[in-house]
């Protein structure tokens, strides 16, 4: 274990300096310029779709991203997470979260807004309301809800569309996903996939 | 605790504890210069950066020589990352026209990264460009994070060395570190992150038509939809790796671009212990005695487990505020309930409050969920985790020094109680090797309070304070506690990006890392010069239950003591306001 190094030489705070800012140098045209340009070129070349953004496009234009959710209020709709990003909720160039600590007053009149906002276009609809729908997601971007927040809003979105229930039900199954692997995370449902999917539907498309 | 709770913590932690050999054997050998196959064929290019910057490999260092040559590099990369954020207005590589960075913020920043804090007091995607974020802000993932293996690696020696003078050479332990294990891991980990749908592009911010229009709070309609998007990948894996944590975009690991999917989020948790819990082995590995290093990893685990335990259940169990609202918090097969403000469905109650505990434990510091929401006890277990001094699992390399500490600390005490020198690891642990355990024990618990101190007394601290009565305590506490801790997550509803708290904040993170890095390596300086004390029956064993218990016991009495006045006040008093009412 014990080694016999060459005894150290004096060294000069000159020499360490340039030392110091010539390693500096070499290691960021390793790890600051070729590592995230080879990254980028493997992920392209790859993962094209994927590493730009996974974008929906419909008729050769952009209309959102598989990961990112949008703003929904019309009855018609699946409403997604509440989101609190400014100036718009959604805004998927300023990430943001509430930060509302949960003794916050503030936190507690925002769920009741919101338990009241789904009661106003739902009346008949007494079911306690799942969390996840009456809470702002980390992101402000969440594209996800719960299977539960899908399942509390289902006879709505039908009635709104004059769509039988079965069939939004049969859409939203085939739009959740369960634990990847069967065992991390949650089960989920992507809401505008889901709301593009009942437009195609009402265009008569599948 | 769900049975899927369960099941998904047993495989974390079954996975982690699978590969700390592998992963610790390899780095065992990469140090002592053993790691064949890697140096096959890595090793041209680690001679090229010998040549280049003219290092002679063989040349060794005392401890004085390695801490200095440590600052110089780290102090040329804070005023690089300064220099580059105040300039990248005029810099190419900047599709989104963002200006320079304010003075403070540039400050802080560059403090933060080259700390290996990667506190943020700034949005990503609306503060730097991509210029600044590869070649200002990777690069110090990178090197922060192999600063604090090699001075680990230095203190190893101390032990492992008998009757020498030198500690290795800092040049070579760096260049080893980012070229044989940081940068190849990095590589196959950002490559996976993009297949899961993490960006990486060099491409302008993309848009797209909204399917509903909305109003702004000034009256407009907007109908599309700004993409942040820029090379993501390759900086995220790194953070979680090289337990840096500063996020590519402002939610960190919340962000859908920056943690997409279930697995994404495993690989990323996953990343950002497994460097620490292997070092463990690397370390019993390079003293010759294996046994030393699993009973560290062991003493981890012990702290780790129970404090889990209490952020699952307590966020599990929801919000008492909400219980008299007709709202569903109850878990079951169709939605995860619990305190679900600030995390996303994706990952839901038991992968954020395991990646909460784990980055905190870890002085990693990104988040997948707003730590600022957490209930008040669910927030108490990150806050106390930094508070201990980020020895359980901890950064890179500072972590395992760090509870090398304590346990010096500990054979003393327990050297104190039968009456015999203490010895560690066959070295004899004197008076001068106690003074400066005790400033690594003492300097980072003194930062946090004093600065707590003077935030609360202070307008410009006040002012900052999101949430009312002792949760707004507990914002200034956590700020404090995530920077003189170099941990970098936040209670994030406190407005940090106010001179006040950059420049404290600043200090904090500077005087947290480098006023420990220098005892370290006079620790390391002063075993170095020892003899072997042989082993007899009176010796303390360090590597059986009954030390791991003694070391446990010696980090809980110190962080207790030191920090149950200031959690009384804030997340304690919080949690009983919340269920007395």
């Amino acid at each position: 274990m014990s080694t016999d190094p060459k005894s150290p030489a004096p060294v000069s705070v000159a020499s360490l300096a340039g030392r110091a800012l010539g390693m500096l140098a070499v290691l960021t045209l390793l790890t600051g310029v070729l590592y995230p340009l080879l990254v980028t070129a493997v992920a392209q070349l790859a993962f094209p779709e994927r590493a730009r953004g996974s974008l929906i496009a419909l008729d050769d234009k952009v209309i959102g991203s598989r990961l990112v959710g949008q703003p929904f209020a019309e009855p018609k709709y699946f409403w997604g997470r509440p989101s609190a990003t400014s100036p718009v909720p959604y805004n998927a160039g300023a990430s943001a979260a509430s930060n509302l600590g949960p003794t916050n007053d503030a936190l507690t009149k925002a769920a009741r807004d919101r338990v009241e906002a789904l009661r106003a276009v739902d009346p008949e609809n007494v079911a306690p309301v799942p969390i996840d729908l009456v809470t702002a997601s980390g992101s402000g971007l969440d594209p996800h809800i719960s299977p539960a927040a899908a399942a509390y809003q289902l006879r709505r979105v039908a009635r709104a569309r004059g769509l039988p229930e079965e069939r939004v039900r049969e859409l939203v199954a085939a739009h959740t996903e369960g634990r990847d692997l069967g065992v991390l995370g949650e089960p989920r449902v992507n809401v505008l996939l889901l709301n593009l999917a009942l437009d195609r539907l009402d265009r008569g498309g599948a | 605790m769900t049975t899927n709770a369960l099941l998904q913590i047993a495989l974390y932690c079954a996975l982690l504890a699978l590969l700390v050999k592998p992963l610790g054997g390899y780095m065992a050998r990469v140090y002592e210069g053993e790691a064949r196959f890697a140096m096959r064929v890595l090793g041209p290019l680690e001679r090229l950066v010998y040549r280049v910057v003219r290092v002679d490999p063989g040349e060794e260092m005392t401890w004085k020589t390695y801490a200095l040559a440590a600052m110089a590099f780290n102090i040329a990369g804070l005023l690089f990352v300064y220099l580059l954020a105040r300039v990248q207005g005029s810099l190419p590589l900047n599709p989104a026209g963002l200006g320079a960075v304010a003075p403070d913020v540039a400050f802080n920043t560059a403090v933060s990264f080259a700390s290996n804090t990667n506190w943020q007091s700034y949005g990503g995607e609306t503060t730097l460009s991509y210029l600044t974020q590869m070649i200002g802000l990777t690069v110090q993932n990178f090197v922060s994070a192999a600063t604090g293996m090699a001075i680990l690696i230095a203190l190893v020696r101390g032990f492992s060395r008998k009757s020498a003078s030198t500690l290795g050479s800092f040049w070579v332990d760096l260049t080893r570190t980012t070229l044989y294990i940081l940068l190849p891991l990095a590589i196959v980990g950002a490559i996976f992150l993009v297949s899961q749908g993490v960006v990486q592009t060099f491409g302008p911010f993309a848009s797209g038509a909204l399917v509903e229009a909305v109003k702004d709070p000034a009256g407009n309609t907007v109908t599309q939809q700004v993409f942040g998007v820029g090379p993501a990948a390759s900086q995220i894996i790194i953070k979680q790796l090289g337990t840096n944590g500063g996020g590519f975009f402002n939610v960190n690991s919340a962000h859908p671009f920056e943690n997409p999917t279930p697995l994404s989020n495993f690989v990323e948790m996953f990343s950002l212990l497994i460097i620490p819990a292997a070092l463990c082995y690397t370390f019993g590995k390079m003293i010759g005695d294996t046994r030393q290093g699993w009973a560290l990893l062991a003493a981890m685990f012990v702290i780790f487990l129970p404090l889990l335990w209490l952020c699952v259940t307590q966020e599990q169990a929801g919000n008492p505020a909400l219980a008299g609202l007709p709202i569903d918090q109850a878990a079951s097969a169709i939605h995860s309930g619990g305190n679900m403000e600030g995390k996303e469905v994706r990952f839901g109650i038991t992968n954020s409050a395991l990646w909460a505990t784990a980055t905190t434990a870890a002085s990693n510091g990104s988040v997948n969920a707003m730590h600022d929401s957490f209930t008040p006890l669910g927030g108490l277990v990150p806050m106390w985790l930094m508070q201990l001094g980020e020895v359980i699992f901890g950064g890179a390399g500072s972590g395992l020094y760090g509870i090398l500490v304590f346990a010096i600390v500990a054979v003393f005490i327990a050297g104190l109680m039968v009456g015999r020198t203490p010895e560690y690891l066959g070295k004899k642990i004197e008076a001068y090797e106690m003074k400066m355990a005790s400033l690594v024990i003492l300097v980072p618990p003194a930062l946090v309070l004093v600065a707590t101190a003077i935030a609360c007394v202070t307008d410009a601290g006040q002012r900052g304070v999101a949430n009312p009565s002792a949760h707004g305590f507990s914002e200034i506490l956590y700020a404090f506690s995530s920077q003189a801790n170099n941990n970098g997550s936040a209670f994030a509803g406190l407005t940090a990006n106010t001179p006040f708290y950059d420049t404290l904040g600043a200090i904090c993170m500077f005087g947290a890392r480098y006023w420990l890095i220098v005892p370290v390596l006079a620790i390391a300086g002063s075993l170095v010069k020892k003899k072997s004390v042989p082993r007899s029956s009176g010796t303390l064993s360090t590597h059986d239950p009954l030390f791991v218990v003694m070391l446990v016991g010696v980090i809980i009495v110190v962080g207790a003591l030191t920090f149950i006045p200031a959690l009384a006040l804030g997340p304690i008093v919080e949690h009983l306001m919340a269920h007395g009412s």
